[in-house]
C-alpha cells in the first residue's frame, strides 16, 4: 500500500527539526546562576591579631607567619627618653597554620622573660549567599613568665603560668567593616594578693574599618569586669587605636595603647596605662608569611619565586 | 516511501549534526603572571561554558573566587584588592566562534577557530579576539586558548609596592572539556 503525504508536510517537518538558533541569553540562562552556593567570607581582618588581641584570622595550612612586635615606653616620658621610644619591650613570635581551621602559635615577650603558646579553632565561618551571617573562633592560650626568681621568694613552676580562653564572634558587616566580640576569661594561677580573684572575665570589642584595599584603621578595648581593686597603681581597661598597611606577604600594624605587653593575661588583665595622663606606647606587630609546606595540586604549576 | 524514510533520516542528521549544544561547568582557567622576580599562576576548575554548535555562539562563566593559588595570601589579596571578588563576583565572555561553520562533526579532529566576543571582568567589558583550537573527540568538545590581557584595560590596579612581582599583562589559558548537552 502507497501512503500518500502532501509535500508540504515534508516541508514543516524539515523546518520543525532544525532548532531556531539561540541567543547568547538563552546559553546564559542554560548555564543558569553559577556558584551562588554559600563561600566562607575571607579577609575579615588583615591578619591574625586586631590590635594586641586576637582577631578572628588564622593562618592558611602549611603557612608560617613570623610577627616580630615592639612596644615602645611611654609618650609622657618626655624628650629624655625620646617619648618612649628609649624602652621597648619585644615579642618574637610565630603563628602557623595546622590546617585551615586550625593555627597554632608560640611567642616569647621581653616582659617578665614570658613564653606564651595559643592554638585558635575555626567553629564556625561566616559564609555568603545565605550562610552563617557570623564567625566563631575558639582561642586558647597558656604563658610562662620564667623571669628570674627574686632572692629570698619562691615560685614554683605552676606559679609561673596563666591560661586564656576567649570566644571570638566575628562578622565583615561589608568590604570595609569588621566587628568583632569576644569573651575573654583569664586564670590566673599565683596573684599578688589573696582579696585578688584568680579568674577575670572580660569583653574585648574590636572593629576595623579599610580606608584604602591595603590600609585600615584598627580600634580594640577590652573591658574586665571584675578588676582588681589596687588604689596605688589602679588597673586599668586596654585601649587600643591601630593601623594595618598591607603590602604583598607583609603586615606593618601600627597603634597607640595604654599597654606594653603582648600577651592576654598581661594586657587584659594587668594593664595600668591611662590614656588621660598620656600613659600612651607606641607600637608595632611586623607580620611576615612563609609559605612551609606547599599546598597539593600545584604539582606541574609554573609557580616561582627568583 | 523511499522519500519518508530518506526525509526521516535527514531529519534526525539535522538533529544529531547541527541543533547540538554542549556544556560544562568544570571547564578550566588559568592566568599566568610572569616578572623578573616572580611567576604566578592561579587556576579555576569551575568555570562554566557552553557552546551552540548551530549558532557558533559560545559564552563563558568564571567565578573569580574559584581562582585556586598556591598561595592562600595571594587567593586573599586577588579577591580582595585586585579583582574585587565581593563586587564583581564572575567574569564572562559572550562570543561568537567566527568560523563555526568549517567544523567538522562527523568525525575526531582539531580545528583552529577564533572567538569574538565581549569579555567582562572587575566590571569592565571588552571586546576581545582570541584565537584557539576545538577538538572534537568521541563526541565531546575541547577548547583550547592561550591569550594576554592587560590589567590596566579592565582597570586592575597593581600598586607600585607590588609592580615588580605582579606582570602587567597576564596570560590567560582556557582548556576546558565540553559534552553533549542531553535533551
Amino acid at each position: 500500500m502507497k501512503i500518500r503525504i502532501p509535500k508540504i508536510l515534508f516541508v514543516i517537518g524539515s523546518l520543525l527539526s532544525a532548532y531556531p538558533s539561540f541567543a547568547q541569553d538563552d546559553l546564559t540562562a542554560l548555564l543558569g546562576d553559577v556558584k551562588e552556593k554559600p563561600s566562607p567570607v575571607s579577609a575579615t581582618f588583615k591578619t591574625t591579631r586586631i590590635v594586641n588581641g586576637h582577631s578572628i584570622e588564622g593562618v592558611a595550612k602549611g603557612v608560617m607567619d613570623i610577627k616580630i612586635s615592639h612596644r615602645f615606653g611611654r609618650l609622657n616620658q618626655g624628650a629624655v627618653d625620646l617619648f618612649g621610644l628609649d624602652n621597648a619591650y619585644i615579642r618574637i613570635g610565630a603563628d602557623y597554620g595546622l590546617t585551615d581551621n586550625i593555627t597554632i602559635g608560640m611567642g616569647r615577650s621581653s616582659v617578665d622573660k614570658e613564653y606564651d603558646g595559643y592554638a585558635k579553632v575555626k567553629l564556625l565561618k561566616q559564609k555568603d549567599h545565605g550562610g552563617s551571617p557570623i564567625a566563631i573562633s575558639y582561642v586558647v592560650a597558656m604563658s610562662l613568665k620564667a623571669f628570674r626568681t627574686p632572692v629570698g621568694e619562691t615560685f614554683v613552676l605552676a606559679d609561673r603560668i596563666c591560661y586564656t580562653h576567649q570566644v571570638l564572634f566575628a562578622k565583615k558587616v561589608n568590604k570595609a567593616l569588621s566587628v568583632q566580640l569576644t569573651p575573654t576569661l583569664v586564670h590566673y594561677n599565683l596573684v599578688d594578693y589573696s582579696l585578688y580573684n584568680n579568674n577575670l572575665l572580660a569583653m574585648g570589642f574590636g572593629a576595623r574599618m579599610k580606608v584604602s584595599n591595603r590600609a585600615t584603621v584598627n580600634a580594640e578595648y577590652y573591658y574586665v569586669l571584675n578588676k582588681w581593686d589596687n588604689a596605688q597603681t589602679p588597673y586599668t581597661n586596654n585601649f587600643s587605636i591601630g593601623m594595618d598597611i598591607e603590602t604583598g606577604g607583609h603586615v606593618f600594624q601600627f597603634m597607640l595603647t595604654n599597654t606594653q605587653a603582648m600577651t592576654e593575661r598581661n594586657f587584659i588583665g594587668q594593664t595600668t596605662g591611662q590614656w588621660g595622663k598620656g600613659d600612651i606606647h607606641l607600637g608595632f606587630n611586623l607580620g611576615r608569611v612563609f609559605t612551609v609546606k606547599q599546598p597539593k595540586g600545584f604539582e606541574g604549576s609554573r609557580n616561582s619565586t627568583y | 516511501m523511499k522519500k519518508i524514510i530518506l526525509i526521516a533520516v535527514v531529519c534526525c542528521l539535522q538533529h544529531f549534526v547541527h541543533a547540538q549544544k554542549f556544556m560544562t561547568r568544570s571547564g578550566q582557567v588559568s592566568f599566568f603572571s610572569s616578572t623578573a622576580v616572580e611567576n604566578i599562576e592561579a587556576i579555576n576548575n569551575e568555570v562554566a561554558c557552553v557552546f551552540d554548535a548551530t549558532s557558533g555562539e559560545l559564552v563563558f562563566i568564571v567565578p573569580i573566587k574559584s581562582f585556586k593559588f598556591d598561595r592562600a595570601l595571594m587567593q586573599e589579596h586577588f579577591n580582595e584588592n585586585y579583582l574585587e571578588s565581593d563586587q564583581f563576583p564572575k567574569a564572562d565572555f559572550k562570543g561568537k566562534i567566527e568560523n563555526a561553520a568549517a567544523i567538522n562533526y562527523s568525525k575526531d579532529g582539531s580545528t583552529p577557530v577564533k572567538a569574538v566576543g565581549t569579555m567582562t571582568m572587575h566590571g569592565v567589558s571588552q571586546a576581545i579576539t582570541v584565537p584557539g583550537t576545538l577538538t572534537l573527540k568521541n563526541g565531546s568538545l575541547t577548547f583550547k586558548a592561550v591569550f594576554k590581557v592587560k590589567n590596566k584595560d579592565y582597570k586592575i590596579v597593581i600598586p607600585s609596592v607590588a609592580t615588580n612581582k605582579v606582570a602587567e599583562v597576564v596570560e590567560i589559558t582556557v582548556n576546558s572539556l565540553l559534552a553533549p548537552l542531553k535533551k
